[in-house]
Parts: structure tokens; sequence; C-alpha cells
């Protein structure tokens, strides 16, 4: 099942840049760790369907901390920030 | 006093009765660091000046008459634990300099307890590894043999505990990274029941599987961590409400008799001696009256396989978040999605981009049905085996016995070019974590490998809510190798 797998096209969804050298040696690791954990294919076909228990574990939409108050902690963990903001670069570009 | 034998139970005793300061017993710990730790490398930072302030601060407590179980007690915490103000790594150079905005609610449990922070434990990079090896910033040694591994991947806790660095640690385990270092180092750690201690604050591997535990030189030191840091936390939305009354329902199960053994599941590549010394532990049980019988786990031999899915599906979920732009490494680049490719390559080392990577591929569509969801649906089945292995109601069994890994303390570099080998050294770990049962690994004797004395480890598994079983069998199983 897992004969063909296209590790540069998996680093790209993943937001990985990977060397030529690293690639040459996943291609052949990860399809022997997926042959391997393939052996789950032999587990019984009636296996359950996972349902989680559902359960509200948010709390009540009241009574926020002041606004500010973890905003200098927070902010100084930053690599780049901009007075009270985090400073990015531009998400959207046109091609040049 | 001699810190290889010392116990928190002695060390709370001798300093309520004023035989030592926390401060004299903080010091003899630094000293001891000082001059071992340069082999071992269990620790990654040493806070000596604030453990010392701590340890005076526990004095003062101490004097007033005021002390907790933990007052003053020094503890090694691992890397992926915040302390507020702390660096938090997770050996990972793309935290390299990452301080922590907050304390982990165990981290504040154990402050409001005055005990004395000593430093922060070596680990395999972001809990992902069996040996340690896979910190960024180099291995940390078996006490027992410095050329072999302290095992992973709270092999920096394991290995303090183990060489007197430290009375006690805290650890994480999401596939048996607290048991297996501690049984290669010859200490106990216990995997509590998933959700049984709180894990706000914790730097996240594979959320249905981590657990913060506690690693310690006895069964009742282990316990007294535990005892101390488990609990409801309304900031851990995985946190166990009714753990509390599970327990006082199982504090009635004390007097466990009954241990069920997978026989056929434990003879895949275990050690001969490995799996006689299991033996001999089982046969010392009976004497002691248990009744020890055969139990029947078909689907757990699956176990390795689903987990090596889960966890990498939910590894690279959870590391996703780290991309450059709010904390930690950032390499600048020309544009955000180099930033974030960038930043992660030369972050992140070789196994945690191996895991991305897996966990990428068992996640997308086309493969999700085949991988992902169909290990979910076995991991139920491995589930309904201990349910029914444990079901009172069905002639259960009150534990389940294994070894708790099928070799000793194996070479440095001896796995770390073979993924798939190393993954196997998780094999009698992982079914605990995918089940969210509770499990401990207690020394149970040596074997011989090159002329050293390697520990092995015995592991007992319980029902969900179950520590107090472990505990009981626990101290039987100290008792009989005694």
């Amino acid at each position: 099942m897992s004969d063909k797998v296209d590790v540069a096209a998996l680093a790209k969804l993943a937001r990985l840049e990977v060397s030529g050298e690293e690639l040459a040696k996943l291609e052949k690791e990860i399809p022997d760790i997926l042959a391997f954990v393939a052996t789950i294919q032999k587990a019984a076909a009636e296996a359950p369907k996972h349902e989680p228990a559902l359960q509200n574990v948010m709390r009540a939409d009241e009574n926020p901390h002041e606004s500010g108050v973890h905003t200098e902690k927070l902010l100084s963990a930053a690599p780049t920030r901009e007075g009270d903001r985090i400073a990015v670069k531009q998400v959207i570009s046109r091609k040049k | 006093m001699d810190l290889s034998k010392l116990t928190i139970a002695e060390a709370r005793r001798a300093l309520d009765a004023g035989e030592y300061s926390a401060l004299e017993l903080t010091n003899t710990y630094l000293d001891v660091i000082a001059k071992k730790d340069g082999e071992i490398h269990a620790y990654l930072e040493v806070w000596a000046d604030s453990a010392r302030e701590e340890a005076k601060a526990a004095d003062a407590v101490i004097a007033r008459g005021e002390s907790k179980p933990l007052t003053g007690i020094p503890l090694a915490i691992k890397d992926n634990i915040l302390i507020e103000g702390r660096i938090a790594s997770a050996a990972s150079k793309i935290l390299e300099n990452y301080r922590a905005s907050y304390d982990a609610t165990v981290v504040e449990k154990l402050k409001d307890h005055g005990a004395v922070f000593l430093g922060r434990t070596n680990m395999d990079e972001f809990a992902l590894g069996a040996s340690t090896e896979n910190s960024a910033f180099g291995p940390t040694k078996n006490p027992h043999d410095t050329s072999r591994v302290p095992g992973g991947t709270s092999g920096g806790s394991a290995a303090a505990v183990a060489a007197g660095l430290a009375l006690g640690a805290l650890g994480s385990d999401t596939g048996g990274s607290i048991r297996q270092p501690s049984a290669f180092c010859g200490v106990v750690g216990l995997k509590p029941t998933y959700g049984a201690v709180s894990r706000f604050g914790l730097i996240a591997a594979a959320s249905s599987l981590d657990q913060i535990g506690s690693i310690g030189k006895t069964v009742a030191d282990a316990r007294a961590i535990f005892d101390e840091i488990r609990g409801y936390d309304k900031n851990d939305s995985t946190s166990l409400t009714d753990a509390s009354e599970q327990r006082t329902v199982n504090s009635k199960q004390r007097h466990s008799r009954t241990i069920g053994v997978p026989r056929t599941f434990l003879k895949e590549g275990t050690d001969p001696d490995v799996l006689e010394r299991f033996q001999q532990t089982l046969d010392a049980l009976k004497t002691a009256g248990y009744e020890i019988k055969d139990v029947e786990l078909p689907n757990v031999p699956y176990s390795l396989a689903v987990y090596y899915i889960i966890n990498p599906a939910e590894v690279s979920t959870n590391l996703a978040r780290f991309d450059g732009i709010r904390y930690g490494l950032s390499v600048p680049a020309d544009d955000i999605q180099s930033v974030y490719a960038k930043t992660r390559a030369q972050g992140f080392g070789p196994e945690t981009r191996r895991r991305i990577l897996v966990g990428t591929f068992v996640l997308s569509a086309g493969y999700a049905d085949a991988y992902y969801r169909k290990a979910r649906s076995v991991r139920e089945l491995i589930r309904g085996d201990f349910v029914r292995a444990f079901d009172p109601s069905a002639d259960g069994v009150d534990a389940i016995a294994t070894p708790t890994s099928p070799t000793p303390a194996f070479k440095i570099g001896e796995k770390s070019s073979d993924p798939l080998a190393m993954y196997a050294a998780d094999i009698f770990t992982v079914p605990v974590n995918l089940a969210g049962v509770p499990a401990i690994s207690v020394p149970s004797g040596t074997v011989a490998r090159e002329g050293k004395n390697l520990p092995v480890g015995f592991q007992i598994f319980a029902p969900h809510g179950g520590e107090e079983v472990l505990f009981s069998i626990g101290e039987d199983v100290e008792k009989s190798a005694s």
C-alpha cells in the first residue's frame, strides 16, 4: 500500500524544508515505517468505530481576565514585535 | 548523608527532626551534581542559586512546624514542563532560548509545597525516542554503565534519581518514557491514569497519550510525589473530575491478589535472561500469596503499530505550532512560507522531522482511512482487551505484569540509525498509553552484559484509577528483590 511515498510533497504539506541528502534517507525510512505500521490491517475487520464521549470542556463565556494582564509576558517571547503586536511577514504577496 | 540510599520519607523525617537543614541537603545535591553530572549529563541546566533560595524558604517553613510532604525535597524537572521565567526547551533547538510564560500546574503544586527545583533534565527532543539520544544537546549516560543509554524519553530524570543527583523527579510518559528509563536506570517510575495529573504546562507531544508522572528510588517515593501533583485541573480539559472518588473506590481493593501474565505476547523478542528475571519475580509474588494466571490480550500485539500511527499523527499536529512566529527560534526569510519551512528545518532534529512527515502521511486525504482511522479503531480493540482482562464480573485479574522492556539498557549508538529498532524498545510500554491505564516499573534485579550488572524493570498495569493496586504490588516486588 505504501510502495511509493512522495516525501518531498509531504515535507511541503508539513512546512518543513528537507535537504536532498535527507530526502534520500527519508525516502527509504518512511516506507519501511509505513510497511511496519500497516500490519494493523490484519486486525479484526469488525473493529469498533472510535466514538469519543463528547463533553463541554470550555469555561462559561463570562468574567474574562482584565485586558492586557498577560500581554507583556506573552509578547516578550515573540521573535519580532511592533508595539503590542507580533510582527509577521506579509501573508499574501504578489508574485514577482 | 548517603545520597545513594536516601529516600523522600527519610529526608522528610531528618528535615523535620532538624538533623540537617533543607539548605544543607540541597547543597549536598549541588556538590554531587558538580562532581558527577559532567559524566552523566542528566541535567541541561542546574539552578544552584534559586535552589538554595528555595531551600532557605523551606527551612523557614520547617522551623515553623508547617512542613508538607515535599517541603525542602530537592527534585529534578523534565525539560518539557514549564516553570515561569525558566528556559523549557524540550531538548530542542527550536526552543533553546524559550522562557516559560507561566507555571505548569504540577510546578505550581510543588511550589506550594516548598519543594526545591535543582534543574531541568535532558530528554529526547519533544519526548520522541527511547534513549535520550535524540536530545539536541547530547545524550545522557546510564549511571550503571556510561557506554549505555539511560532509556528515554525521560532519561535525564531517571539517571538523575539513579545517580543520586536528585531525590526524585518529574517525567512525562507518552509510550513508556517514564517506565522504560526507570527500568534501565534501576529506579521506580509511575505513569498515572490518563487524566489523573494535569498536563497544563507540559509541552505536548501526543495529547491522547501524554501523561506527567513521577520517578523515585522507591515505590513510596514515586507515590509521595504523585500524591502531591495529582488531581483535577480546570486548565486541562482531559483532567479527571472524579479522580478523588476513584481513589476511595480503589483503596478498597488494596488486597489485590490476582496478577495476569500475557505469556504469548512476552515471547516476542525478549532477552532470555530478562524473561528469567521476570519469572523469578512472579515466583516470589506467588510465594507472597498472589495468584498468577495467564491472560489473553489478543489485540495487544498490534499496539506498537497502532502507536506509531497515532503518535506521529498527533505529534505532527501538536508541533505545527512551532512556526517561528510567536515564540522560539525564528529563521529570517523573504516570505512567510519560507520562515516556517526554514525555522522548522533548522529547529527540529532528525527524529522529530521523521515523525512529522509520517504523521502528515497517515493523516493525509487518501491514506487517513487506512492508517489513522484504522489505528483509532484498533486502539479501541486494545482498550477492550484490558477492560475484559480486568473485568471483576468475568473473573478478571487485579493487575497485569510484563517486563518493562524486552532488553536491559542498550549501547549508545546501537539503535540510533535504525528507527524501527528504536521503536521496538517500546513494545511492552505502549499498550498502557493506548488504553489510558496506569502502570509502574519497579526494579527487579539485574542481568549481566559485558561484565556489568544492568537493572531490569518489572512492569505492573492496573485498571483506570488503580494506582493503589500498583503501589501495593510494587512494594511486594521491592520486598522480593531486596
